[in-house]
């Protein structure tokens, strides 16, 4: 097991830093520069700021500077927002991200399968085309389409819960619902498929053989095994989100770390880019390989430590 | 002898897109205490539907028990509630299912699947249970139980996996015991270890035993009464020795037939010709009518009354009835 999370790491390192190059063999490809829209600096000016962020170096110099700063998780400081550096952005918009991101996995996990085992155990009832009719229209509403039509109506018409901002769990529950109801149709559908497939397994006869109550059969012997391809698919889902809570930040006026981001990239502020892919990737890479360990604790069948073997 | 199970016309129906199956039609036998009851016929013939009955595992829907009664120890299992019934299930009566690599579930410990029975049902403290299962792990014949017992079913080999759901089936001390197939999924050898396993725990526990099975070596071995089934019903039933060697119905004569036998060296094997009738639309007579070497008019429009030949067999068949029994002799057949 230790050896394996230590591969891991190496392989993860290797994947960060091929994703640290292309960022920035993107970024020195895009035309334009940080100090394009300031007009009234002169020439000088220009040349000092360009001397000081280091971009008069050749480019390789630049990289090989960029990731020397980054070994020492020092992302260097915001070109456009003076006096701040992207670690500062970083720790101020992360938790609130992280908490929209966090709070919708929870929620759509949850209610994703809840739904699913529902609509499996009542396979082709009424509950199981409701589920299904709900999960159909999450699968094909954008999250952005959802987010304004819950604020034009939860929150304008029916004046139930807040607009925007995320200040109180009030202010939660919208950005949430709409970032957390594409996940959780996909994982309602998932769930109920392969619960359906479970069902009609030999051991699941055994459990009813044994005498188990329905309760014990559906959660200790058939959710485990139904889970596996659910899990499998949290790797996606989870790039999913990360990317939604952008948008979701942009609509609902969230200080996360998705405004910083998205503005990064219009105003060409190198090191805030960098800085936000990088933590990015290095989030999600820790998730995937979270989701993996995830993997061989449901099924005991997938070893870690073993060549080979079974 | 006191009989511990008795089934009585039991009808069994699944409803299909295309139509009604009926897959058992009116079945009747019993079990007395402690012997070992074997259900032969070829595949599709109802003898799995007939055990899940007993267990009342027909799923419904499609399934359903439209007629006939359960009697197990005095109480009719066909119409209790399903929650009285998981009080029967694994307790009362236990089942061993065909292929062990499925039974078992791949995310569970051997341990946890073994106890999880005995502390639903009685309530005992894990510990007990574990003790219980250590005894029934070493009664199975697995070594170093204690140990193997945090093993999860795929670090086992596919005898050692029937070795533990015959563990399981039995760790509740059940007086009936229903394996359907349990030998058909192994290889030879495990095979005959298995069977030796059930006169082993048989002995030990006194547990009554019926084998659902299309293998009559197994039957051979280790059954007391058989009970031939035929679409959907019992055409013959009788000890072992009466079905092996005075077989009446021409079905058995043919299944027996059919079986390669180290004594007739050089000699062909007989198979049955022609197939089962489809169960969407039984015929109203003997359903073995169009593939018997003997069938008589009235073979296709009456169904045999049951004809007892001694107290242990029994015969549905025409040419039981004493106007064939002239006919025949009158005309002799050819082989």
């Amino acid at each position: 097991m230790l050896k394996y999370i230590l591969k891991r790491f190496l392989i993860m390192l290797v994947t960060l830093w091929v994703i640290i190059s292309l960022t920035f063999i993107l970024m020195v490809s895009i035309p334009g520069s940080p100090f394009n829209s300031d007009q009234s600096s002169n020439e000088t000016i220009r040349a000092n700021l360009e001397a000081h962020y280091n971009l008069d170096q050749p480019y390789h110099i630049q990289y090989f500077l960029y990731l020397k700063s980054i070994a020492t998780f020092d992302f260097g400081p915001s070109i456009k927002q003076p006096n701040q550096s992207v670690n500062d952005l970083l720790s101020r918009g992360f938790p609130i991200s992280f908490e929209l991101g966090i709070l919708t996995i929870i929620v759509a996990v949850i209610s994703g399968i809840i739904l699913g085992i529902l609509a499996a155990l009542r396979h082709n009832g009424v509950i199981d085309y409701l589920a299904m009719g709900i999960a159909v229209l999450g699968i094909s509403i954008p999250n952005f389409i959802l987010a304004t039509l819950l604020i034009q109506q939860v929150a304008v018409t029916w004046g139930l819960l807040p607009t925007a901002t995320w200040s109180s769990p009030a202010h939660m529950i919208l950005p949430i619902a709409a970032l957390a109801t594409g996940p959780m149709a996909i994982i309602a559908r998932l769930t109920r498929s392969t619960m359906l497939e479970v069902l009609t397994q030999d051991y699941i006869k055994m459990a009813k053989a044994k005498g188990l109550s329905p309760w014990k059969i559906v959660f200790k012997h058939a959710l485990r095994n139904a889970l596996m391809p659910v899990i499998t698919i949290m790797g996606t889902l989870l790039a999913g989100i990360l990317t939604g809570t952008f948008v979701i930040e942009q609509i609902f006026a969230i200080p996360g770390m998705g405004k910083y981001f998205v503005e990064s990239i219009n105003q060409r502020d190198y090191p805030v880019i960098m800085g936000t892919t990088v933590f990015y990737s290095a989030f999600l890479i820790i998730m995937l390989f979270l989701v993996d360990i995830a993997y061989g604790i449901i099924d005991p069948r997938i070893k870690f430590h073993r060549k080979g073997g079974e | 002898m006191e009989k511990i199970l008795e089934v009585t016309n039991l009808q069994v129906t699944f409803t299909t897109y295309g139509g009604t199956v009926k897959a058992v039609r009116g079945v009747d036998f019993h079990l007395n205490k402690g012997e070992t009851l074997a259900i032969v016929g070829e595949s599709g013939c109802g003898k799995s539907v007939t055990s899940n009955a007993i267990m009342r595992l027909i799923p419904n829907p499609p399934g359903k028990i439209t007629a006939g009664s359960i009697v197990f120890k005095g109480k009719d299992l066909a119409k209790y509630s399903e929650k009285r019934m998981r009080s029967i299930r694994g307790v009362d009566i236990s089942m061993i299912f065909q292929d062990p690599m499925t039974a078992l579930n791949p995310t569970l410990t051997i341990g946890t699947q073994l106890m999880e029975g005995l502390i639903s049902h009685h309530g005992v403290s894990s510990k007990e249970a574990k003790k219980k299962a250590i005894e029934m792990m070493d009664l199975v014949g697995i070594s170093n139980p204690e140990e193997r017992l945090k093993q999860y079913p795929h670090q086992f080999s596919g005898g050692m996996r029937q070795r533990i759901v015959i563990a399981i089936a039995l760790i509740c001390e059940p007086d009936l015991l229903i394996a359907d197939e349990p030998t058909t999924a192994l290889d030879v050898t495990i095979q005959a270890q298995i069977l030796e396993l059930f006169e082993k725990i048989q002995a030990a526990t006194g547990v009554s035993i019926i084998l659902i099975t299309h293998d009559l070596g197994v039957v051979a071995k280790i059954a007391d009464r058989i009970a031939v089934m035929y679409a959907g019903k019992i055409i013959e039933t009788g000890t072992k020795r009466e079905i092996f060697y005075k077989p009446q119905h021409p079905y058995t004569q043919g299944l027996l037939n059919s079986v390669p036998r180290l004594d007739l060296k050089g000699e062909k094997l007989i198979p049955i010709d022609g197939t089962p009738p489809d169960l969407f639309s039984p015929p109203a007579g003997c359903p073995f009518t169009a593939r018997c070497p003997f069938a008589m008019e009235v073979c296709d429009k009456v169904y045999p009354a049951s004809k007892e030949l001694t107290e242990s067999h029994q015969v549905n068949c025409w040419l039981q009835d004493e106007r064939a029994k002239q006919l025949l002799t009158a005309v002799p057949l050819s082989k």
